[in-house]
């Protein structure tokens, strides 16, 4: 019970301090927390998919690109308010990831791993090959929409504040989502999936659904960026981007939604450390930092802070167990 | 017809270094459960060594030898110190390390050698080879043969000494194999040096076709993984052909499908990695998996 006094405390002291963020550092620190923020939904999407349901992606690169080009395209060529890009991304990239869950359901593990790989490497071929609808590799300027009218805040502050709702919304979603039925039946799967088919889950609509669901999240946050960043280009979402979200989802923790926003400070802080270390090879000193932490927190963060934790609580109270047997 | 020909020549060649990087991976597929998402950068690494011992004025044949001992040290105390750890962990933990690696051998060599690209020699002559009407490119023809020379010895040691039929048993039955006295975790760093000197092999014989850089790798990777997937994941001589048969594919399909062209070249290897999962995804000599419950 005092387990969930003290984390619901803690949410809201995170909350009140991303809420007072933007008031009190600089735009360009505060643009890298909406870049968290993004990344965090995109990393919560991934997590769903591998920490919950036991499926692999390292494509996510592609649905990120799909929901960035969705907004892109939908601004830019068809003078769509941006308001309402945003859960078109998200319904096609439900639709993209739930079409290639179907060949997905196949493929176990290692052989996900590469369909997904390959799928990723494709991407900014793809997307440089449609010229007159991307853009080509100049990709395409956007303009960054203000607040509305009446609402005292620069374009970046309107930004921040529109991406945290919608990342809470999306985690409160997902919290809902996994806390349920659907969401025992996704864990069950990823446990046990001949247990899970005996039980009656559809395991192949499940799959496939939760395929479609964590590539809606990514889409969802690729939509933001786009919106964010007010510039998208093919190159920048290539196998790396995929890469920078699974070691998010690794370093977060695997199965925790909470751990995404670990992660999403990990990818979008650690490599600009990395190039404080070493202006000449910073993604080394990230490779070497990557396979530290799997060495020494394989848990991930969350996890490894459960642990603790765990071992803190019990040092306190020395175990009751062990004192009632005795007496 | 004379064009066609060559094609096919020229995707055997390419092809046969296809197969020579889906053997790498399968050889530690087999043995270990891993894709390593680094071989192609490792294999880039040993390229550059060569590229180095080669601008300091050493012959090419002593160069390509010396950079093939390297790359086995290499590959050997990689495993022992990187992997080794990590063994037993969750697939996804070891897949992070493979691609920790593949980062840090990527930005290390852009840091030590740039991003430039460099020519790299071929030690094959520049005249083309006339059969009849047809000219074959000197490279390809031989690029070809030391590949098949590379697989031929390869077959030999694993077939016809202890080593390589000690290897065979760790990577078939580690619990048993230990029980006989083999020592598993040394087969297994073996496997890794093995993999990654098939993969310096591979490196320099491309390079002279592709130009040296540091991302030289990154679409022969996901070929390999194709031409591995075509034949199966758990069968080397699969892996081979597989890559031979992706290899002309490959060239057939930039040449006369003209929507395609160049362009799309990953989109093809990504569609032919799907198409074979979808309709055989054991590839064609793979062993289909079959699970007790």
């Amino acid at each position: 019970m005092t387990g969930r006094v003290l984390r619901s405390g803690l949410l809201a002291a995170a909350l009140v301090l991303a809420v007072a963020l933007p008031f009190t550092v600089s735009n360009f620190r505060m643009f890298q927390f909406t870049q968290v923020f993004i990344y965090a939904i995109a990393v919560l999407g991934l997590n769903i998919l591998i920490g919950f349901n036991g499926q692999f992606s390292l494509g996510h690169s592609a649905f990120y690109a799909i929901g960035a080009y969705t907004a892109a395209i939908m601004i830019d060529r068809w003078s769509v308010p941006y308001g309402w890009t945003i859960p078109t991304a998200g319904v096609l990239c439900l639709v993209a990831g739930f079409l290639f869950g179907i060949p997905a359901l196949r493929l176990e593990g290692l052989y996900l791993a590469l369909a997904t790989f390959a799928l990723a490497l494709s991407v900014p071929q793809i997307l440089k090959y449609f010229e007159n609808w991307t853009g080509g590799s100049q990709g395409i300027v956007l303009t960054k929409p203000g607040a509305p009218a009446g609402i005292p805040l620069n374009p970046d502050q309107w930004l921040y504040f529109l991406t945290l709702a919608i990342l809470l919304v999306l985690f409160v979603l997902a919290r809902n989502l996994l806390a349920g039925r659907t969401g025992r039946a996704i864990v069950a799967i990823r446990d046990n999936p001949i247990a899970a088919e005996a039980m009656g889950v559809n395991t192949a609509l499940y799959k496939s659904l939760t395929f479609g669901v964590s590539a809606a999240y990514t889409g969802v946050a690729g939509a933001l960026s786009a919106i964010v960043i007010a510039y998208v280009a093919p190159d920048a979402f290539d196998v790396f981007l995929s890469i920078t979200f699974l070691v998010a989802v690794v370093v977060g923790g695997l199965a925790s939604i909470t751990g995404a926003i670990f992660g999403a400070l990990f990818i979008q802080f650690v490599p600009n450390w990395a190039q404080d270390i070493s202006k000449a090879a910073p993604w080394a000193i990230y490779g070497v930092l990557l396979i530290g932490f799997m060495y020494a927190v394989p848990r991930g963060i969350v996890g490894g802070l459960r642990l603790a934790a765990a071992r803190w609580s019990r040092r306190r109270e020395p175990a009751p167990a062990t004192e009632s047997s005795r007496g | 017809m004379d064009i066609l020909l060559q094609q096919i020549v020229s995707g055997l060649a390419t092809g046969g270094i296809y197969g020579s990087v889906a053997l790498a991976l399968v050889m530690i597929y087999e043995a270990t459960d891993i894709v390593n998402f680094a071989q192609g950068q490792m294999a880039v690494v040993s390229t550059y060594i060569a590229w180095s011992l080669l601008n300091a004025g050493v012959p090419y044949w002593a160069a390509f030898v010396a950079t093939l001992a390297v790359s086995f040290v290499g590959g050997l105390l990689l495993e022992r110190i990187v992997i080794r750890p990590v063994e037993g962990a969750p697939v996804l933990t070891v897949v992070i390390v493979c691609i920790g690696l593949l980062v840090i051998f990527n930005s290390a060599l852009g840091w030590v050698y740039s991003y430039i690209q460099k020519p790299f020699p071929s030690p094959f002559p520049d005249r083309p080879l006339r059969v009849g009407n047809v000219y074959f490119g000197a490279h390809d023809i031989g690029a070809l043969a030391v590949t098949i020379l590379v697989l031929i010895a390869l077959y030999c040691f694993f077939q016809f000494t202890t080593l390589g039929l000690a290897m065979r048993a760790a990577a078939q039955n580690p619990t048993s194999s230990r029980l006989c006295g083999i020592r598993v975790g040394w087969m297994l760093a073996i496997g890794w040096g093995l993999a990654s000197l098939i993969g310096a092999v591979a490196g320099m014989m491309v390079a002279p076709i592709v130009t040296l850089d540091p991302n030289m790798m990154a679409g022969i990777l996901i070929y390999a993984f194709a031409s591995a997937t075509l034949g199966g994941f758990t069968s080397p001589g699969g892996a081979v052909l597989g890559g031979l048969i992706v290899g002309v594919i490959e060239n057939l399909v930039g040449t006369y499908v003209h929507f395609i062209g160049t362009e799309l070249k990953l989109t093809v290897a990504l569609a032919m990695i799907l198409i074979v999962l979808l309709v055989r995804p054991s590839g064609l000599f793979g062993r289909t998996a079959v699970h007790r419950v």
